[in-house]
């Protein structure tokens, strides 16, 4: 069990990491070479223009005082105006956020139906031929980019064979999950073949520990040590590389999205970002790494109730 | 041991052999992948049958053929000529990517690793922080603010990167600066500064220079998505991820435009996997 100590002192953990996100959230846009009002409005605008949105982003004031500001109304949710279509950034973000998280616990989960079957074949029978097929195609998954997996599965899958929409999203539950399934595939394929090799030596360790050999001692039967002793030793290493690989997920979210157009975060990143909508940037980066954070959290809270020596 | 041999036979003082150096096979295979790269990198003129740029009406969308053993894309140019320039960009994006990151990378994980205390808490927070940003998003973000182009491309790279190097080289150099030569060093009267980098540094570097492989892998990943979703280095330039870009609407009907880059940057990115799977087998690096 977890102890409350442990996620409390978790929890105000995370207090700095989101000061950090927010800072970086806020220089990101600082960046901006030039005056970012004017980078906003383009080469058309006028002095005037330029002079107006200045003042409205408060880009007169000291640096620390713009922070402030904006520092606040973070905290209250208020993530800016999009300057493309004029509407509050964090409305725009949340209605996009349903489809790309979806997306990535799909992928998420594919990746684990493909990785722990898949590890355990390999380790069982390591250095021999499954073994090494399992391990060869996995290594050249890890090179292939995800916008090159995706092109592929959709010709051949989608464009081809026709078993599955060539993009889109659906319009019912059951819809999204029929649409995102070749997207979630896309993504799961290169985080199995992170896991699957992490697993794979995981459970090798597992399987010559001396708690294994105890419980085969006792006479257990091998299906019992190899579930119940083996893999949930095997996954504590697991799930600490799992939660590392969130971050990747949703960053190869951006990618998928673009190249199965399926209306999510992802997509909308690209779209602001050819249409200089930089509050709409700031304000889904921002969010991105929120969610990444409170996975980690939950990844920590996770390993700690799988191992309790973590919590100490 | 001969048969019979006596059980305490005493230990050769001089070995018979001399002993053979194994190589690790991932690493010679790594290494000739990587041979086969940069020549393509330093000479594509050499190797590419067509100019990569050249417009060729009379050979629009042609399927793999003899005289196009990758075909031709909608504008006629021969892919096999643009797969193969493309190794310069792709290698100079593994290699650019990759160099300040790791050296800088390095020299602060040697300090904060050597000195530890508050400087090691303050950069422990700065890797929390970092990590929670999705490495792409961020990219994405930085260059999507400074625009789109490889030089850019780097400096967001850079900006975050160095910090993956740093912590491994800081991990190694806690170990290492508790051993008895660190110690050696400081009774010798040598200053921190050659302490750390000149003594301890050499033993601590095995890890980042594992990374470094895997790093140039990630980076040709990054690269050519940046390059694919016009984020990264500009059309018409030959750029696997570019190129890709360029075959995606003919994809059903001109395959050929999109597969054989892909080839190109799955062959690379093995290469470098298999040579950071050999260097770290060389070097005993747990991972």
């Amino acid at each position: 069990m977890l102890s409350i100590g442990y996620v409390l002192k978790r929890l105000l953990q995370i207090i700095p990491t989101l000061v950090f996100i927010v800072v970086v959230t806020f220089l990101i846009v600082r960046l901006l070479p030039g005056d970012p009002a004017s980078a906003i409005l383009g080469d058309k605008a006028t002095d005037a223009e330029v002079a107006r949105l200045h003042a409205e982003m408060g880009l007169d004031r000291p640096l620390i005082v713009q922070f402030g500001n904006f520092a606040l109304r973070v905290v209250q949710g208020d993530l800016g105006t999009s300057t493309a279509v004029k509407l509050p950034v964090g409305r725009i973000v949340l209605d996009r956020l349903p489809a790309t998280l979806l997306l990535t616990v799909m992928a998420a989960f594919l990746a684990l139906l493909l990785a722990v079957p898949l590890a355990f074949v390999a380790a069982l029978r390591q250095g021999r031929l499954g073994d090494t097929v399992i391990q060869g195609c996995f290594q050249v998954g890890l090179s292939m980019p995800v916008f090159y997996v995706g092109l592929i599965l959709l010709t051949v899958f989608a464009a081809g064979l026709r078993w599955f929409p060539v993009g889109g999203y659906g319009d019912t539950y059951l819809l999204h999950l029929y649409h995102l399934f070749l997207p979630a595939l896309t993504l799961a394929l290169s985080l199995a073949a992170v896991l699957m090799r992490n697993l794979r030596t995981a459970i090798l360790d597992a399987l010559t520990a001396d708690y294994a050999d105890f419980a085969r001692a006792k006479g257990l039967p091998t299906r019992v040590v190899l579930f119940r002793h083996v893999l949930r030793n095997a996954l504590i290493s697991t799930v600490t590389l799992f939660g590392l690989n969130i971050g990747t997920l949703l960053g190869g979210a951006v990618i998928t999205e673009t190249v199965f157009a399926i209306p999510g975060a992802g997509r909308l990143m690209i779209d602001s970002i050819y249409a200089r909508d930089y509050p709409t940037i700031q304000g889904l980066t921002l969010v991105l790494a929120v969610l990444v954070s409170v996975a980690f959290l939950l990844t920590d809270l996770v390993q700690a109730s799988l191992d309790p020596r973590v919590a100490q | 041991m001969s048969a019979g041999a006596l059980p305490f036979e005493p230990a050769k003082a001089t070995p018979t052999r001399r002993r053979k150096l194994a190589l690790p096979g991932a690493l010679i295979a790594g290494l000739l992948i990587l041979a086969f790269s940069l020549t393509l990198a330093f000479f594509p003129s050499l190797f590419a049958p067509f100019d990569p740029l050249k417009f060729d009406y009379k050979a629009i969308l042609k399927p793999p053929s003899l005289a196009h053993p990758f075909g031709t894309d909608n504008f006629g140019r021969d892919m096999l000529s643009r797969t193969i320039h493309a190794y310069t960009l792709d290698m100079q994006i593994a290699f650019f990517a990759t160099i300040v990151p790791m050296l800088a990378g390095t020299a602060i994980g040697t300090i904060v690793g050597y000195y530890g205390g508050l400087l090691e808490t303050l950069f422990g927070r700065l890797v929390d922080g970092v990590i929670t940003f999705p490495f792409i998003v961020l990219v994405i973000a930085i260059v999507a603010v400074l625009g789109p182009g490889l030089a850019n491309m780097y400096v967001a790279i850079g900006l975050v990167g160095w910090v993956f190097y740093a912590r491994l080289v800081a991990g190694e150099m806690k170990v290492q600066k508790r051993l008895d030569y660190a110690d050696a060093g400081r009774v010798m009267g040598y200053g921190d500064m050659r302490i750390a980098f000149r003594h301890l540094l050499p033993n601590a570097v095995s890890p980042a220079l594992v990374y470094w492989m895997t790093d140039m892998a990630l980076c040709i990943l990054l690269g050519t998505s940046l390059g694919y979703l016009g984020l990264g280095a500009q059309p018409p330039a030959a750029e696997w991820g570019v190129l890709i870009a360029g075959g995606k609407n003919f994809f059903t009907t001109a395959w050929w435009i999109s597969i054989f880059p892909g080839i190109a940057i799955v062959l690379t990115g093995l290469g470098f996997s298999l040579l950071g799977n050999g260097l770290a087998e060389l070097m005993k690096v747990k991972r």
